[in-house]
């Protein structure tokens, strides 16, 4: 159980990483990377709500989808879940910590419609994750997440400073690094597999 | 006021969904690596974005403003899972090509974008063809997408072995990197056709 963790750790950071690796939550990567600041900020929200999203939308699969054989519900459940979640946090953190909330209050709205966190609820329940796993791998993907936007975040602000054609300035520029990027972590693959 | 010739037309070129409003990037890189995969996960996207933006648009009336976004949600979703109740019986090769990103679907900024943006503001006729126009704007966007890719990452169209058999396929294109590398330079492009065309 120990070796399966590290592997998954380890597979969900670097080997496979949810960004780079598995295209999912491109558009708030894209579009929060410019300064490093808002990336990290961006990262901890995303760390805070993907760990409380797959641990609801795990146990929601385990204690009423399957048995009651509502599978096929999956989508509808899930989306809702992770909106209300959203809605949720919010409106308790502004309670119970308000400068935590206005650090972090302004992306998460826009975590709603981030495909990670639909995303890696959907990649849990698929691999038959059991609750621990499921904690572990949510974190670490959310950590993983939160690295590659740091780095594009901090070459980004170097490119701002570079002579980029015009055609190719913003998002353009954008990806091809993102790619060559992503190509770095491909190296990474094939040291340890789950 | 456009005309219908117009709003339809917008959704293919000036306000391209992949090219120009850079939305629904998601699904963009993951699905086409190959022709197929990018008309399929067009065609199912455009489906939905037909659907939910009629549904929408019927109902514009009777949904109250603030709990709009969730109600959107749930009508997207409803006809995400259609869609991948009918692929998974009828197209399973493509269903599972398409693998995570069909429930994705439902988190694609294109459709809750265009039913915020479009379907709650305006008549049915209208949004038909927005939904329409923006739809076929993407599947057309990620089918030409899939074939740059497989032609150099394979060698083929569609399946069809096009290069022969002395060409050396570019295995960056068919992986991670060569999608991002492959999308951020066919953006470039599109700038600078849409600059020489005069189009801003």
């Amino acid at each position: 159980m120990d070796l399966n963790l590290t592997a998954i750790i380890f597979v969900a950071i670097l080997a496979n990483n949810i960004v780079l690796n598995q295209f999912l939550g491109i558009c708030p990567y894209l579009g929060v990377s410019k300064r490093i600041e808002t990336s990290l900020g961006m990262g901890m929200a995303v760390i805070f709500v993907m760990t409380m999203a797959a641990i609801v939308t795990w146990v929601i699969y385990t204690v009423f989808l399957v048995p009651y054989d509502l599978v096929y519900l999956r989508t509808i459940a899930f989306i809702l879940v992770i909106a209300s979640l959203v809605q949720l946090v919010e409106t308790v953190l502004k309670k119970i910590n308000p400068t935590l909330f206005r650090a972090l209050g302004i992306y998460l709205p826009l975590i709603t419609t981030n495909c990670a966190i639909l995303g890696v609820a959907l990649l849990n329940v698929q691999a038959g994750h059991n609750i621990i796993q499921t904690i572990v791998y949510a974190i670490a993907a959310a950590i993983g997440f939160t690295i590659a936007m740091v780095i594009m975040a901090g070459i980004r602000e170097r490119l701002d400073l570079a002579d980029v054609s015009s055609y190719l300035r913003g998002a353009a520029v954008t990806l091809v690094t993102a790619g060559i990027l992503s190509l770095a972590f491909m190296g990474f693959r094939g040291i340890m597999t789950l | 006021m456009t005309t219908l010739a117009q709003e339809f037309s917008k959704g293919i070129l000036k306000e391209n969904p992949v090219f120009r409003l850079l939305l629904g990037m998601c699904p963009v890189l993951a699905v086409s690596i190959t022709a197929v995969n990018g008309f399929g996960m067009g065609v199912a996207a455009l489906f939905v974005l037909l659907c939910s933006n009629i549904v929408i648009s019927l109902f514009k009336g009777f949904i109250p403003a603030r709990v709009r976004i969730p109600a959107y949600i749930l009508i997207i979703a409803t006809f995400v899972t259609i869609v991948d109740m009918v692929l998974n019986a009828y197209a399973s090769g493509l269903h599972e090509a398409l693998g995570i990103f069909i429930p994705l679907i439902v988190v694609n900024c294109v459709i809750l974008g265009r039913a915020e943006a479009f379907a709650r503001k305006n008549t049915l006729s209208r949004s038909i063809i927005d939904a329409l126009g923006m739809g076929i704007g993407f599947t057309l966007s990620l089918t030409f997408l899939g074939i740059i890719r497989e032609l150099f990452g394979a060698g083929s169209i569609f399946n069809i072995e096009v290069m022969g058999a002395a060409f050396q396929p570019m295995m960056l294109l068919a992986t991670a990197p060569g999608a991002f590398i492959t999308l951020g330079i066919m953006l470039g492009l599109f700038n600078l056709i849409f600059k020489r065309l005069g189009i801003e």
